[in-house]
């Protein structure tokens, strides 16, 4: 293994270099067509913009306004940050609560969560819309609701996985101690349960955040996430103005970027124990 | 202790917030989904029972359903065995301590975070160019088009994020085991095979799953690519569900009985993938 000739070293180093372009090829590609003029975009995507064809910043300033796209991303910043947290406090409450008290009901409420795992969004896409219209869940606070509920199953399965291997004796001490349930859950579970609540948050986060088809039927006609929003620009008009879309496209993949390259660490971490374990 | 949990404002507490927004989101709709399923309906209360005869009609729906189920079926069977293979093999190469093996995994996984849709339209993008270049058409031109675009642009999304599982997965194995079966004379190509193949198991199992659940899902990248051109021969199943309900006045009962299908298809094909991966695990 270590005495790699060099020619091994170098071919295995062409193949990686190789694959990287193709990964980098297509994100570069619609960056450089954002700044062309429409008419060039569908006849010569791979030059670069020319004196005929560049138009500046135009597709940025007049794409983004025209769909109002800042408040896109607001509106999905709010909804994948609340989400997130309903998610990772409630469940985590109830994965310990199912876990602590094991009776019938527990059990019965651990398989119903199980169950929600298994069962594909369309199954329940048109029934829920309605129910979300009736209770006026169609806004951007009441579907953090919907999020919760559909995130419960997965979470809840991980959490109850950590919760497991946490020894009771922590609990009986923090209870000695004088604290109530609710105090000892929060100030001494909650932190031990930190690796496992990086994994839940992580891996809620890219779905609520890139979720496309519950956003758009919910709420899709008065707040459009970012997704929703890209979709109404292809669509929503009679003829496509691709460099609009190229323009909107780099600017959704901004806070994705940004967000990797800050938790990147968490992240592939999390996604491992989430997938492990999942 | 458990007694005192057990009390009631304990159970409200901490079980309540997410059990309600669990009912409301899921469970109801899940069982009035059930029971519409066997319906004729435009709105709720409308809702006729009509028996078994939606499920009659998804089931000679050749132009449809079926038709979906089987072009889902080919993505599926060639996306989750290039994925895994392709994903693997980076796998092998990066879980080698060398110079830049965590730049290229960084790199690697980068696409999986980015949304379907947005992944439908970068990659239309690419494809299109490419296709006009070639044949001067693009992608809605001909079905083989867009079923090889929807393979690649899935690969493209997901062999970053099956390698770092095929990553863990080899790096569990103790180095002694390699060490010594290299004393005793195995080439590369035997470890592979013998060792490393064998006891990755587990990482094989869950990235197989996920690919095979992720293709039969897919929704998102259908419809941003090619949105089911040309002439519905590109719809994948979820698409045709889709359809089914909202493009098509009165076939809503109909719809809701694909989705029936559908999760019974989804659940059963992943049983059935742990199930036999699992048994595989066990004899290795």
């Amino acid at each position: 293994m270590k005495k790699k000739s060099i020619s091994a070293k170098i071919s295995i180093y062409t193949f990686l270099c190789f694959f990287s372009v193709l990964v980098i090829y297509p994100i570069f590609l619609v960056l450089q067509n954002s700044f062309k003029n429409k008419l060039y975009i569908s006849t010569e995507p791979f030059a670069w913009p020319n004196a005929e064809s560049f138009v500046g910043l135009q597709n940025y300033i007049v794409g983004l306004t025209k769909i109002h796209f800042f408040k896109s991303i607001l509106y999905s910043l709010f909804i994948t940050a609340f989400s997130v947290l309903a998610i990772v406090v409630f469940c985590s409450m109830a994965a310990w609560y199912i876990i602590r008290v094991r009776n019938k009901v527990t059990k019965l409420i651990y398989y119903l969560f199980i169950l929600s795992m298994v069962v594909p969004f369309q199954m329940v896409m048109y029934t829920m819309t309605k129910t979300a219209n009736v209770l006026h869940l169609d806004n951007y606070i009441g579907i953090v609701v919907l999020y919760l509920g559909f995130g419960s199953g997965m979470a809840v399965f991980m959490f109850t996985g950590y919760v497991n291997s946490i020894p009771k004796e922590l609990e009986e001490a923090a209870m000695i101690d004088g604290c109530n349930p609710f105090n000892m859950f929060f100030l001494v579970l909650f932190p031990v349960m930190k690796p496992i609540v990086i994994s839940v948050a992580i891996l809620d986060a890219m779905w609520v955040w890139n979720d496309f088809l519950l956003p758009y039927l919910v709420i899709g006609t008065k707040y459009r996430t970012i997704p929703v929003a890209i979709q109404y620009l292809k669509s929503g008009y009679g003829s496509v103005d691709y460099g609009h879309l190229m323009a909107t496209i780099v600017v959704a993949l901004i806070p994705i970027v940004i967000f990797y390259f800050a938790c990147q660490k968490y992240l592939i971490e999390g996604i491992v124990a989430g997938a492990v374990k999942g | 202790m458990q007694k005192l949990y057990a009390k009631k404002k304990y159970f409200i507490i901490f079980t309540l917030p997410c059990l309600l927004a669990y009912f409301i989101s899921f469970f109801i709709p899940f069982v009035m989904g059930l029971y519409l399923s066997l319906t004729k309906f435009k709105t709720i209360r409308g809702a006729r029972f009509v028996g078994l005869s939606n499920y009659k009609f998804v089931f000679r729906d050749f132009k449809g359903f079926l038709q979906a189920l089987v072009f889902t079926s080919k993505v599926s069977i060639v996306a989750v065995i290039l994925v895994n293979v392709i994903a693997f093999a980076l796998a092998l190469i990066l879980s080698k301590q060398f110079r830049g093996t965590n730049l290229f995994r960084t790199l690697f996984f980068m696409p999986n975070l980015i949304g379907g849709i947005i992944l439908g339209y970068i990659w239309q993008l690419l494809l299109n160019g490419i296709l006009i270049r070639l044949y001067g058409v693009d992608i809605t031109y001909d079905a083989r088009f867009g079923y090889w675009g929807i393979i690649i642009l899935y690969s493209w999304q997901k062999i970053g994020y099956l390698m770092i599982i095929y990553i863990a997965g080899i790096q569990a194995i103790s180095g002694d085991i390699l060490e010594a079966s290299a004393i005793d004379g195995a080439s590369s190509w035997q470890q592979l095979w013998r060792i490393i193949i064998p006891n990755v198991g587990g990482s094989i199992t869950v990235c197989l799953f996920l690919s095979l659940t992720d293709t039969f899902k897919m929704y998102d990248q259908n419809l941003a690519l090619t949105g089911g051109a040309p002439a519905n021969q590109t719809k994948m199943l979820a698409m045709d569900i889709y359809d089914t309900y909202y493009n098509r006045v009165g076939f809503a009962g109909i719809g809701q009985a694909k989705a029936v299908v559908f999760t019974v298809l989804v659940f059963a094909l992943g049983m059935l993938q742990l199930f036999i991966t699992r048994k595989f695990e066990v004899k290795s």
